[in-house]
């Protein structure tokens, strides 16, 4: 069947992934508050690097510790999915791999973030 | 695709061609550090995950991070990880349309390297004051 479209028209709008601006600004979303969220973070494992188990422990049960990493995990895995999607779609040609590693980026941020908040709740709830 | 998509377009030559700039060394560790970031998400679960764990487990971990490589890859991650986010907040300026000129562009890419650098010691160091004011 001829296609009377032409290539500009099929892009217009939401673009031919009908997904419109959504990456781009969800990466610009999450970049702006993985900044305070990460410093945080930053601070957080320089300072209690290498302390001791009970102290560590009583450091990530304190509510607003434990609300800010565990908003930095969401936050940064979230972003970092974004990121790591341009990469394969950037360097992977192959159809079947790039489905394959398209998928793998998003299982790998979940079971990340599922690790980090099962092990701040179990902390903060006293496990 | 219809046949119009394909035809032949020019392309824009690959990386090599380009003379060697501060703007383009920023933009390939931009995406290389985010890479290594990636990845590395998994080693700060790992430890959360030690300590609610038992005593035992969080000493494994703890006795890991805190070998000589460990501290390597904690310094450097830390150092990553600050390098990726100035060059960040570098393209959240650029998203406002401000900094692109030729010689503002160089400047950025150069404070994004040195200011990487001072920041990530100035943050060891004050976490080091503090623990040890603990």
């Amino acid at each position: 069947m001829a296609d009377m479209r032409t290539p500009l028209n099929k892009v217009r709008g939401l673009g031919s992934a009908r997904g419109g601006t959504e990456h781009f600004w969800r990466q610009r979303l999450t970049a702006v508050s993985n900044i305070p969220l990460m410093l945080f973070f930053f601070g957080f494992v320089a300072v209690y690097a290498g302390a001791p188990y009970e102290e560590v422990r009583a450091a990530l049960a304190q509510p607003v510790v434990a609300l800010l990493i565990g908003l930095a995990f969401i936050s940064v895995l979230y972003h970092m999915r974004l990121g790591m999607q341009v990469i394969i779609e950037d360097y992977v040609h192959d159809e079947g791999w790039k489905i394959a590693l398209i998928i793998l980026n998003t299982f790998f941020p979940i079971v990340v973030g599922a690790i980090a908040l099962y092990a701040l709740l179990r902390i903060a709830f006293g496990g | 695709m219809s046949k119009s998509t394909i035809q032949a377009r020019p392309l824009s030559p690959h990386l090599q061609i380009y003379r060697f700039t501060p703007t383009m060394a920023m933009s390939i560790a931009h995406r290389i550090t985010g890479g290594a970031l990636y990845f590395g998400t998994l080693l700060f679960a790992l430890w959360l995950l030690a300590a609610a764990g038992s005593l035992e487990q969080f000493d494994f971990v703890n006795g890991l991070f805190g070998s000589i490589i460990g501290r390597i890859v904690i310094f450097g991650y830390s150092w990553v990880l600050i390098h990726h986010m100035l060059g960040g907040i570098r393209h959240l300026i650029w998203d406002t349309v401000h900094g692109l000129e030729k010689e503002t562009s160089r400047r950025l890419a150069i404070a994004n390297l040195v200011g990487s650098i001072l920041l990530t010691l100035v943050i060891w160091v004050a976490a080091w004051a503090i623990r040890g004011g603990l």
